[in-house]
């Protein structure tokens, strides 16, 4: 089980999605999932090891680590990553019920099970909510967790048992740093990319339904 | 989730490329991504841990390291992978976007449609001309602009191209000028200037596929206007029957009211 997975899971939701649907997709395996895997983690990778205070006290370093790190940036990243994917597999779901119903009552109750009308229609725009939901629930616990977006290169730690306020040194802030801006913008990105879609869908299918109300009018 | 995935991606890219851009992206995929993973990131594996400064201040390593890599070279090389094979992308899309079409024509029994069935559409290989040429075009131009954007980063970044052995920093805590060593020097600079010298065969590669797809237009531009200069009658058969035809209507016309009016 590893990323490959959701890979997978990813490229099944592709087959349903609008044109902004699929650049979605796209943007989050090329510049959040293949980054966070080809570079990001590695960043990451010795940040205890690497987290040295200006005392020989022991217990001093982990206590003020697990102060300052209470969740690890790329722990949370990688969480937003699932979360933020996830919401689409409702629409997967929902084609996959709408097969096996045809497929139980042997006959065509749809013209086309994975066309977004109807009740799909209504599926697709709950997965764009709530996968807009989950980036800026993350955003935000990013935020308020870490003093916004910065990483210090130094922090001040007086927790027992270091006997007093010592000096405690992060290692590679600026590296750290930059990729969280890089998150940051592309979480932004497809937020913009989920709320387009959502403009799109329900502007097409409102004038969709007003041109059915007013041809039946007039007839 | 890896490079492999990239290629994946990518190698659908390769069917509508030029020859040119199947080159590029061979030389992307085994001097570049391969190298990357194979031995450039065993050679920057230790870097923080055997980077060494003279001082046991603790602290002291840290805040020298951060200073003089504020990003890591493979961290960039990485970066810059990804961005340079992004562009490509959009000529995946708008080929998927064609094929689509050409799908929903075949589906609505449009006579127009030359194609026996979908399978045929999903297989055929579209030319670069159109809009497709731009899209191309475009592609390819961005490519550019983010390969030299890259490598001027570098060179700004760590001034040249050059690893030093010793490098000395001053930053708090670190009590006066200490003398730091960086792990491997020679290395790393034999990969930076390989993958410098790899950025730079891309760049010339984009080049030239720019110029050989402008000269194409160009070619097939004059070729249409010299086709319409030395065949008029050839090109416009039709056109020349409709004009006998409307001067004989013409003509009756005239005819007939000069018998009105006489």
């Amino acid at each position: 089980m590893s990323w490959g997975f959701l890979r997978d899971l990813l490229s099944g939701v592709n087959k349903y999605s609008t044109g902004i649907g699929r650049i979605w997709v796209a943007v989050v395996f090329i510049f959040r999932l293949l980054v966070y895997v080809a570079a990001a983690e590695n960043i990451w990778k010795y940040e205890h090891d690497e987290f040295e205070c200006n005392i020989r006290q022991p217990g001093c370093e982990n206590v003020c680590f697990d102060h300052f790190f209470p969740v690890s940036h790329i722990r949370l990243w990688a969480l937003q990553l699932i979360m933020v994917s996830t919401p689409s597999l409702l629409v997967v779901f929902h084609v996959a019920y709408r097969e096996n119903r045809e497929k139980h009552h042997n006959q065509k109750l749809y013209t086309n099970p994975g066309k977004i009308d109807g009740g799909l229609l209504c599926t697709y725009l709950i997965s764009l909510i709530l996968k807009t939901g989950f980036e800026i629930v993350f955003l935000v616990l990013f935020y308020k967790l870490y003093n916004g977006f910065q990483v210090p290169h130094l922090v001040k730690c007086d927790i027992r048992p270091c006997p007093n306020t010592v000096d405690c040194y992060i290692s590679k802030p600026t590296e750290k740093m930059i990729f969280l801006y890089f998150l940051v913008a592309t979480s932004c990105l497809c937020i913009v990319l989920n709320l387009s879609e959502l403009s799109y869908l329900i502007f097409k299918y409102s004038i969709k339904c007003y041109l059915k109300r007013y041809i039946k009018k007039r007839q | 989730m890896d490079w492999g995935a990239l290629h994946t991606i990518l190698g659908g890219v390769n069917k509508h490329s030029t020859s040119i851009g199947k080159i590029w992206l061979t030389v992307l995929f085994i001097f570049r991504i391969m190298i990357l993973v194979v031995a450039a990131e065993r050679v920057w594996g230790d870097e923080q841990d055997d980077f060494v400064c003279n001082t046991l201040q603790p602290g002291c390593k840290n805040v020298c390291y951060d200073h003089f890599f504020p990003i890591s070279h493979i961290r960039l090389w990485a970066l810059q992978l990804i961005f340079v094979s992004t562009p490509a992308l959009l000529v995946a899309m708008h080929v998927a976007y064609r094929r689509h079409e050409k799908k929903r024509q075949f589906r609505k029994g449009d006579q127009k449609c030359e194609y026996k069935d979908i399978e045929e559409i999903r297989r055929q290989r579209f030319h670069i001309e159109g809009s497709l040429w731009w899209t191309y075009t475009s592609s390819i131009f961005f490519r550019l602009v983010f390969e030299a954007v890259f490598m001027y980063a570098f060179y700004f970044m760590y001034d040249g191209y050059q690893m030093p052995r010793l490098v000395k920093c001053s930053a708090s805590p670190c009590p006066n000028t200490v003398d730091c060593f960086i792990s491997r020097p020679t290395e790393k600079t034999v990969f930076t200037i390989f993958m410098i010298a790899v950025s730079s065969i891309c760049i010339l590669l984009n080049v030239a596929e720019l110029c050989y797809l402008l000269t194409k237009l160009f070619l097939r531009r004059s070729k249409k206007a010299g086709n319409r200069k030395h065949h008029p009658n050839h090109e416009n058969k039709e056109e020349t029957k409709q004009n006998e035809m409307n001067e004989l209507i013409s003509d009756s016309c005239q005819n007939t009211v000069i018998g009105f009016s006489s």
